[in-house]
């Protein structure tokens, strides 16, 4: 059972509280008529599902009802921070494997 | 190859079965390969039997992370059926059920397959109507298929809570009579044997590191166990297939999420068939051990941890405790997840990819196991032509692109 911050709720809350809605930081093309077939597959379709870490979206529907966003390592499970939409996460794949490579 | 016969079973026991040969070698990976496979699981095994019995392709070799069949083949709940709403799913799913009647006799081992028929509980009207959809397209199909009523499916389930009281009452369900269960652990023994008896080589504990590209053709794959050669490489890696495709900078239009399932202690004889429900999220069957094999949804986001959200588990116990109130005192011995590849439209992914020679045969989410054969034959046909087998060419990545999506999320859709 996760539990997680709601960043604006500023509380941690159990899982049942929230729906998981995919991969964040997908922007939907501004024209999409002017886009190619595979261009609009790519948008609607296609995501990186990563073994580690994922920037994803979570909806708090049994409590404040917003959208946030969450940075979490699909294979620990570990959530590492949770943030407002239209921020950008401070904690990324690339910012965890030069902390390590600092720490060793 | 030695045969397996009741005289062998009766030779051996004079020497208290002590003497059986190995049923695969142990090779050292060779340099150079015709084709490779990545992954050692029941669909990537029975491409290797394929390739090697149908298109004569023996320069194979199968490398697998872990052991044999331990992945997804070894977590799913056994369920076999065909009754897939639209023509392209159907009938790749009745290919496969073709396959399995004769897959003991064709492996000379025994799959245990037992086609003991398979139930779809509808629990309100649009379930009813959804089945009598499905189950009419199904019969022009030639998948045979009818529709039951509460009294008839209790006929076939005298335990089940046919009371119309309760939260999901028991409204009707389809029959696929022909459907039915298998010993999952010896689909993959079995392919396996039969692979290595052709010349394949088995190479477990050889994790593929990197996929290696040439001018935008494979060349291929760096693994724990050194660089290994070929000119065409498959993957069969379930839920590591955006890992996989990663390497070579693709993204698949998949989600890789775990799926529980579990077993309770073993029981006397109760339920001789396969009861499902799409709208609970439960599926359960009895082994020949006895052991209730129960199923639950998948989690609804994305993980590779081989273990699922408690309440998921909660949610369906609930369900299969309210249609079988007499299962609310049996214990529970083991619960597991498996990481299943799920696709945007409920249907498997067996295609050729913009890289030369690299060829993917995953998206099979929730419902790979009962397409085993099926899988394993028209994606060899893939790999040995080059050009997509007809039942598979619905299924190419191209789909989603074109818009010719098979929406199969009800036939599919035990939240599974």
């Amino acid at each position: 059972m996760h539990h997680i911050y709601c960043p604006y709720c500023e509380e941690m809350r159990e899982e049942e509280e929230y729906s998981y809605t995919g991969e964040a930081h997908i922007e939907r093309p501004k024209d999409p008529a002017a886009i190619s077939d595979e261009a609009w597959a790519d948008y609607m379709f296609f995501r990186s599902n990563p073994r580690g870490i994922h920037h994803e979206m979570w909806y708090h529907a049994a409590g404040c009802r917003r959208y946030f966003n969450a940075t979490r390592d699909t294979q620990s499970y570990k959530v590492h921070e949770t943030y407002k939409m239209g921020e950008m996460p401070s904690i990324t794949a690339e910012t965890l494997a030069q902390a390590k490579g600092d720490a060793s | 190859m030695k045969k397996y016969s009741g005289f062998s079973l009766f030779k051996h026991s004079l020497s208290h079965h002590e003497n059986w040969q190995a049923a695969w070698r142990s090779p050292q990976p060779k340099k150079e390969y015709d084709v490779i496979i990545v992954g050692g699981g029941g669909h990537g095994l029975a491409t290797a039997y394929y390739l090697a019995k149908v298109h004569g392709i023996t320069n194979v070799a199968v490398l697998e992370k872990g052991y044999l069949g331990g992945g997804n083949t070894a977590r799913n709940t056994t369920i076999v059926r065909s009754n897939y709403l639209w023509d392209e799913a159907s009938k790749l799913y009745d290919h496969s059920l073709d396959l399995w009647k004769d897959l003991s006799q064709d492996l000379n081992y025994n799959v245990m397959f037992s086609q003991r028929g398979v139930l779809n509980l509808g629990h309100n009207l649009q379930d009813m109507r959804d089945i009598e959809r499905r189950v009419n397209a199904n019969r022009l199909n030639g998948i045979d298929g009818v529709v039951l009523n509460t009294a008839e499916v209790k006929e076939i389930v005298p335990i089940i809570n046919d009371s119309q009281d309760i939260r999901y009452p028991v409204l009707g369900a389809s029959w696929q009579a022909t459907g039915g269960v298998a010993r999952h652990d010896a689909v993959a023994w079995g392919f396996a044997r039969g692979a290595d008896s052709m010349g394949v080589d088995l190479i477990q504990q050889c994790e593929v590191t990197d996929i290696v590209t040439e001018d935008g053709a494979v060349v291929g794959v760096q693994t724990t166990q050194g660089f290994i050669g070929s000119k065409k490489v498959a993957c069969v890696t379930a839920g590591n297939s955006g890992v996989m495709a990663a390497m070579v900078g693709l993204r698949l239009p998949i989600e890789s999420r775990p799926l529980q399932a579990l077993v309770s202690e073993p029981i006397k004889p109760i339920i001789d068939t396969v009861v499902m429900s799409n709208a609970v999220h439960a599926y359960v069957s009895q082994s020949d051990k006895g052991d209730l094999v129960i199923g639950a949804g998948a989690d609804s986001y994305n993980g590779y941890g081989q273990r699922g959200s408690f309440n998921v588990v909660e949610h369906t116990m609930s369900a299969i405790c309210e249609l079988f109130p007499m299962f609310s005192r049996v214990r529970m011995n083991r619960a597991w997840g498996g990481i299943v590849d799920t696709c945007p439209d409920a249907c498997p992914i067996i295609s050729k990819t913009s890289i030369k020679g690299l060829y993917f045969n995953c998206g099979w989410g929730t419902g790979g196991f009962k397409a085993t054969p099926g899988s394993g034959n028209v994606f060899a046909h893939t790999l040995a032509h080059d050009e997509a087998h007809p039942l598979a060419a619905p299924f190419s990545i191209d789909r989603f692109s074109t818009g010719h999506l098979i929406d199969e999320h009800g036939a599919a859709g035990v939240a599974h």
